[in-house]
């Protein structure tokens, strides 16, 4: 029973929730224990997807402005976080300096498109990132172009994180204050104000919400977290070059919050799990293919996008949707009604706004 | 003469590319008025045209029009299939649902085309009827190759105007577009009209394809010139079909004179300046309506 | 000194002439209400009010100040609050949470300090959820608190919106027919309600309403409008006996011998 506003403003509702949460934490701590230094890596992968993920969805689940172009954050944070450390910045500072350069572009960009709607935003932040992939092209003094650019490993101190172990280490680190830093957004009035101008425009200016500045700051802040993720990801891979931040990496960033359940920081881990692992599980599979598609390299990625499909055409709320669902009919149990969650279909283009 | 000569062929080859990134932009937008829906797939529907159309003119040894014909039939019945089997059951839930299925389905068409035997990863070309052929006029030299696109899609957009305009399945389709739930209350079948419209853009895509084979060859890695359609249809401003025609006109030129008098690198980012550019100045795009929401 | 006027103002929407040279004042601490039928304006005046559209010409004045060109966000800042017409709540958040998004304005941190939730973040908070609690005591929502908006009945979404156009401590309070759609005991609960704003919290309030029987319970003074133009203005019972604001409602009398 709640006694005072202190319970209301927790991080976590109820003890049994943090402690949940602490077992996973710690469950996270051992289990590179037992796997092997593939799988290891793998789970490196999700956490750094993640934090990107983490920041598109303050920006797209939560805001309600579509980004089709964070890969070019992303490549931000990676390159900067190259630059920097080459040019001897110790990493511990690399890392948030790619985060705030990211972010200071996401800002930038921002301001004058902010006031796009909806497809017209979406459009314009695939632009922007392919005039940022050409930029990391062209300028070749900086980026080394297309030729690309050697990274060392980090190092914290006396650490020299050079084993996928300790690289896991980090990227789990790093994940857990990001979804820290994202809640504590969430559950303040900017995270609010982000809500409300995704709910309702028009009221959110009546509140007095500056639409302008927390749209732009919602763009920031996610840019910011993209580009962490990016100096993460340069750090690990030792070569970065322009390939590797095409509009296929935004896009996958957009449909993995929105497969792992849009609205929701759960959503983001998890979609950026479902991004790292199906690949593995299809590869698993290809065994059991006839021969003639096991050699195929086409095999992975199409059935991926058939997944894609299915996973949508399954659970149109995601992963994390399907995850509350599920809990749902356990805490109701056995009174579960079968047509809980059966949402009312919006046919009607206004019904939808 | 020489320079004349010169920029004339580089626009006539950009207002032919426009052309096809009109046509993609087209049946994008379509969908996009009918639905709501963005469909990522419709460069791969472009892709998968092109694949057919080569398939037939070089493996069965079709004249030209007549792969024209079949490949647009098929690509209709093939997004009618697409609509029925997959979008169908997606209808009335949230947007972006239906927008990761579209995002699923070109993932899946693209890498199924590189898995089918005869086609695989490799690049093709064929021959067309205005292969090497060209048009000239005292000094003024034109390929027949950009000629053909700009003409042949000059007559589809007639067809499809008065289709939209003088036909009642056209006229329900334009009100469809405007208000789901009233076209219902008339008697208009709205699941019939999804259909058609699957099928319209699918077939244009196809076209697209097909007029497109000729310039860039036919590849599995074409469909991300259907990403070029979205600057177009976005630059004439979403939801307008005369829009995207002449949004993508603008781009095909301005990236032809981009590719040619610019330094390498501008060519890919000339469309998508041109359109941040107008995007600023004029947030719903060239012919879109600013649609402010009631209260 | 009126505490709120609006000097002759107009604008037009294309070739219609929504709001034709409209003046009135609101003297502090009473109900003013605007009647008139469909289409006459009336709304049109809190969007102008609000700032979501250009007045073309006239002026809004709060307590001496022009506020006619102010920012949209800004209206907020002036002590102004508003309820719409069809309801604009933030549907997927909780009833507390709308509420609490009614502070906005007396935010004083900035998103460096919401990052680390630090102490003045917190204790920020804790102020919204007392303000908060307050509301929803005074309009009986400690039922719906936890739910989301969108799941509740469309009587109490409109006591929510009521309650965080509350939340934002505001001195003009702006009501778009708040009794549409509601039936006779919310209507009743509603005039109620509109009398304790008035006296506990000292808010004027500028009404716009269809039910003459709730205008006439609740209003101080009353204004009829037709066309974008005032037909008259005074007290409730002699503004709605006019024969011209009948006229405007009815139309015209057909005397049948």
């Amino acid at each position: 029973m709640k006694t005072n506003y202190n319970e209301d403003i927790r991080l976590f509702k109820y003890r049994s929730t943090f402690f949940w949460y602490l077992a996973l934490v710690i469950g996270c701590l051992i289990l590179p224990l037992l796997l092997d230094e593939y799988l290891i890596s793998q789970l490196t992968f999700i956490c750094m997807y993640a934090v990107a993920a983490v920041g598109l969805m303050l920006l797209t689940g939560y805001t309600g402005q579509i980004s089709i172009g964070h890969a070019a954050f992303f490549a931000i944070g990676s390159y900067a976080s190259a630059i920097l450390t080459t040019k001897g910045v110790p990493f511990i500072l690399a890392l948030p300096a790619a985060g705030i350069l990211a972010g200071i572009v996401g800002v930038i960009i921002g301001r004058p498109i902010l006031h796009l709607t909806g497809l017209y935003l979406a459009i314009a932040t695939m632009g922007f990132a392919f005039i940022v992939d050409e930029i990391l092209v062209r300028w070749e003094s900086l980026t080394r172009g297309n030729m690309g650019f050697y990274v060392d490993p980090p190092s914290i101190g006396p650490f020299i994180i050079d084993t996928e172990l300790r690289y896991y280490y980090l990227t789990l680190v790093v994940l857990i204050l990001t979804l820290f830093a994202a809640r504590n957004i969430l559950r303040s009035p900017t995270g609010r104000a982000m809500i409300a101008i995704r709910d309702s425009e028009v009221a959110a200016e009546a509140m007095g919400i500056n639409l302008a500045k927390f749209k732009t700051i919602a763009f920031a802040v996610s840019a910011f977290f993209a580009g962490i993720a990016g100096s993460l990801y340069a750090h690990k891979l030792f070569f970065i070059n322009p390939e590797s931040y095409t509009i296929l990496l935004s896009i996958e960033l957009l449909a993995m919050i929105i497969i792992g359940g849009l609205g929701s920081l759960h959503g983001a881990v998890f979609g950026a799990a479902f991004f790292i692992f199906l690949p593995q599980v299809i590869i698993m599979t290809k065994d059991y293919m006839p021969l003639y598609l096991q050699n195929q390299t086409g095999l992975e990625p199409a059935l991926f996008g058939l997944l894609i499909v299915l996973v949508m055409l399954f659970e149109p709320m995601g992963i994390y949707g399907r995850w509350l669902k599920t809990k749902f009919y356990f805490e109701m149990f056995p009174l579960y009604k079968k047509d809980s969650f059966k949402r009312e279909k919006k046919y009607q283009k206004a019904e939808r706004h | 003469m020489e320079l004349v000569n010169e920029i004339l062929q580089t626009v006539l080859s950009g207002i032919s590319i426009g052309c096809v990134y009109g046509l993609v932009a087209l049946g994008f937008v379509l969908i996009f008025k009918a639905t709501e829906v963005i469909n990522f797939a419709q460069g791969e529907l472009l892709m998968l045209g092109a694949f057919i159309s080569y398939s037939l003119i070089t493996m069965l040894n079709f004249p030209y029009w007549a792969a024209l014909l079949v490949t647009v039939i098929f690509m209709g019945l093939f997004g009618t299939l697409l609509e029925r089997t997959v979008l169908r059951s997606l209808v009335g839930e949230p947007v972006y649902a239906i927008v990761i299925v579209t995002i699923g389905i070109s993932f899946f068409l693209r890498s199924a085309v590189s898995m089918i035997p005869g086609w695989g990863t490799d690049t093709y070309g064929f021959q067309t009827p205005f292969t090497e052929k060209f048009v000239r006029t005292g000094e003024l030299v034109v390929s027949w190759e950009y000629l053909a696109i700009v003409l042949i899609t000059t007559a589809l957009i007639l067809v499809l105007f008065a289709f939209f305009r003088f036909t009642r399945v056209g006229t329900a389709m334009r009100a469809t577009s405007q208000n789901q739930l009233a076209a219902v209350y008339m008697g208009i079948s709205v699941t019939r009209v999804f259909s058609l419209t699957w099928t319209i853009a699918a077939a244009l895509g196809g076209i697209g394809g097909i007029l497109l084979s000729p310039i860039t060859f036919v590849h599995m890695n074409m469909g991300f010139i259907g990403l070029k359609a979205f600057p177009a249809a976005v630059l004439g401003g979403f939801g307008s079909l005369p829009g995207a025609i002449v949004g993508g006109l603008i781009i095909g030129i301005t990236e032809s004179l981009a590719g040619f008098y610019l330094p390498e690198g501008w060519k890919d980012i000339a469309a998508w300046i041109i359109l941040i550019g107008v995007l600023v100045i004029r947030p719903q795009g060239l012919f879109g309506i600013q649609e402010k929401k009631k209260v | 000194m009126a505490f709120f006027r609006t000097e002759n103002i107009s604008i037009s929407f294309g070739g219609l002439k929504a709001l034709n040279g409209v003046s009135f004042n609101v003297r502090k601490g009473e109900i003013f209400s605007v009647i008139g039928p469909n289409g006459a304006g009336k709304t049109t005046i809190f969007n102008c009010i609000n700032r979501f559209y250009d007045l073309d010409e006239g002026a809004f004045v709060l307590e001496d100040r022009v506020i006619s060109k102010i920012k949209p966000h800004e209206v907020a800042e002036m002590g102004i609050a508003r309820t719409f017409q069809n309801i604009e709540l933030f549907k997927n958040t909780t009833v507390l949470d709308n509420l609490i998004l009614g502070r906005h304005r007396r935010r004083r941190s900035n998103v460096f300090t919401e990052i680390f939730f630090s102490p003045s973040v917190q204790k920020q908070e804790l102020e919204s959820r007392e303000k908060a609690e307050e509301i929803i005591d005074f309009l009986d929502l400690e039922a719906y608190r936890e739910q989301r908006v969108i799941n509740l009945p469309y009587g109490v979404q409109k006591t929510v919106e009521l309650g965080r156009a509350l939340a934002m401590d505001p001195k003009l309070l702006l009501l778009d027919e708040p009794s549409s759609g509601l039936n006779v005991e919310e209507t009743e609960d509603l005039s109620f309600w509109m009398s304790d704003i008035k006296e506990e919290l000292d808010i004027t309030i500028l009404l716009v309403e269809h039910n003459m029987r709730f205008v006439q319970a609740v209003s101080d003074r009353v204004l009829a409008l037709d066309f974008g133009q005032t037909i008259i203005q005074g007290s409730p019972a002699d503004v709605l006996s006019h024969p011209e604001v009948m006229k405007a409602y009815l139309g015209e009398e057909d005397v049948v011998a």
